[in-house]
């Protein structure tokens, strides 16, 4: 049924940091391997190795410059995939019932044997999260890993989407955004966490976390530079004896 | 939007199928026998066939009767219960007419009445959509709806009532087209609330996310013929509003009527593939694009 559920037992969602985003594009490249293999129709590409290659994906990285009013511009890397949104007009557009919101965890997914592929579903997408596959002739979203996040024949470490576990910035969370105690629901408060296009009324459940501006910043954040202070302490023994030999010559 | 053939197809000669329809229900013209069967054959013809064309765009067409189960929540499920019921109520009524030489008044009104409810809902499936703001305005209804009025008057010979319908029309036209060149900028929405970081500067895209293209550039980014909008606009509503008023007012005769229906058609069709072309969903600012 299309309708959505008043309210979800879970919010289960991404927490993207923008901060940390450096645009490599490895979530897309695991996306794309993980949910080709696995769950539902994959995905599929036309002309992959010709002069015009195009697929789907459910999930790409942009990269947007922000030019301040006054100092120098910042390039931020932007990936983005489906928000499973609360208020999610995907879900409500859809005639078959293929399109759903899940009642115990707010996931939103195709049933692709229902799919008619009219692609109305992607019409009422603000964030551009839905691809009609070309060669199934059904709509492909994002699961957040649904035959992955549950599956007990993975280690534990491995159930968190595929983008979140091949991230090697750590730019992505996940978690459930509906429970205040959660390690992601803490990063968006403590960050500022916001929504996408929040006038489309849609309530996305993944967060974005704002870049810092990284040229204003006054406290320490180079994590890298107490690693690189100078380790050699006095020396000791043999090479003490002769340092001090030395010394005095 | 990208102008797919079999919605322009569709919208165009369903809206003027079931315009046709709602007068026939209303007993104008008041026919009957092999007459009467003419003009329903061309009105079947036009919306059957209209909603023929708009399976040709499904993944899977072959599961289309799944879509008459969400009706509570979606207007493309609506639009084919009215659609199915009106061309029951119609047929039923349509063989009362042209076979037993019976009129039906309360199911010719019943089936007028579901006809116009069906170019309701089609117009409802793009005036829902907040993520093209050309589209989500009570104007498009209104459009949809006098459109198929004053093709439906002009089909079933009704100058009179053409005529008013016809001028009506060309207006929602004229104002759906300055509203819809506002809506855009008027939904508030732009890259930097599509990507958050509006408030610290000006947002622009560096790097789309790939060289080629996608589905989504193909089908929300459509900008090839854009630039002859403006001519296509005068040409659509010469076609469609001017030359068959101009017609309808010089002596009649079956030739101009003819004319006058074939320019009608050639007119809205034109305005329909501007109403795809010109629509901008806002994904294509993820893009640097409209």
């Amino acid at each position: 049924m299309t309708q959505l559920p008043q309210s979800t037992d879970r919010k289960m969602g991404l927490v993207i940091d923008l901060d940390t985003c450096v645009g490599c594009h490895a979530c897309v490249i695991s996306c794309k391997g993980w949910n080709t293999e696995n769950y539902g129709a994959p995905l599929s590409d036309q002309d992959a190795y010709g002069a015009n290659p195009s697929g789907t994906f459910l999930n790409r990285v942009h990269s947007y410059e922000v030019q301040p009013a006054e100092g120098h511009a910042q390039l931020i890397h932007f990936p983005k995939s489906c928000l499973h949104c609360e208020d999610a007009p995907c879900v409500t557009v859809c005639p078959t019932g293929a399109s759903y919101k899940r009642v115990e965890d707010g996931i939103v997914l195709v049933n692709e044997s229902d799919c008619i592929g009219c692609g109305l579903c992607a019409w009422s997408c603000p964030y551009g999260a839905r691809e009609l596959d070309q060669a199934e002739g059904v709509m492909k979203k994002c699961t957040l890993c649904v035959d992955r996040i549950y599956n007990e024949n993975l280690p534990e470490v491995d159930r968190v989407p595929s983008c979140v576990r091949t991230c090697p910035a750590g730019a992505r969370h996940f978690g459930d955004l509906g429970d205040p105690d959660s390690h992601v629901s803490k990063l968006v408060a403590e960050r500022d966490g916001m929504d996408l296009m929040p006038e489309m009324g849609t309530k996305p459940v993944n967060k974005y976390l704002p870049p810092r501006p990284k040229d204003q910043i006054e406290e320490q954040i180079d994590i890298l530079a107490p690693l690189l202070t100078p380790v050699a302490e006095e020396p000791k023994g043999f090479l003490g004896w002769l340092d001090k030999t030395l010394e005095k010559l | 939007m990208h102008p797919a053939p079999s919605v322009i197809v569709f919208t165009t000669l369903s809206g003027l199928g079931f315009g046709l329809l709602f007068f026939l229900g209303l007993g104008l013209p008041d026919v009957s026998g092999w007459v009467a069967f003419v003009f329903f054959a061309i009105a079947y013809g036009l919306s059957v066939g209209g909603l023929m064309a708009s399976t040709f765009h499904l993944g899977h067409p072959e599961r289309a009767l799944k879509a008459f189960t969400q009706w509570r929540s979606s207007w493309l499920s609506r639009e084919g219960w009215c659609a199915v019921l009106a061309l029951i109520a119609m047929g039923l009524y349509a063989i009362g007419i042209i076979f037993l030489g019976q009129r039906w008044e309360i199911l010719g009104v019943l089936g007028s009445l579901l006809s116009l409810a069906t170019v309701f809902t089609t117009s409802m499936i793009y005036t829902q959509l907040k993520t093209i703001p050309r589209w989500n305005m009570k104007l498009t209804p209104a459009m949809f709806l006098s459109f198929s009025l004053a093709g439906g008057a002009l089909l079933a010979g009704q100058t009179r009532v053409a005529l008013p319908l016809l001028l009506i029309a060309a207006l929602v036209q004229i104002l759906y087209w300055r509203q819809g060149d506002r809506a855009f900028a008027a939904s508030g929405t732009d890259l930097g609330t599509a990507t958050g970081l509006g408030a610290r500067g000006s947002v622009r895209a560096f790097e789309p996310p790939h060289t080629g293209t996608n589905y989504l550039l193909r089908e929300f980014v459509h900008v090839v013929g854009r630039k002859h909008a403006e001519k296509l606009r005068v040409i659509s509503f010469v076609l469609a509003f001017f030359l068959p008023v101009v017609l309808l007012l010089i002596p009649f005769s079956h030739f101009f009527a003819l004319m006058a229906v074939l320019s009608h058609l050639a007119g809205i069709a034109t305005s329909r593939w501007l109403f795809f072309a010109q629509a901008e969903h806002v994904v294509g600012l993820y893009y640097g694009k409209r």
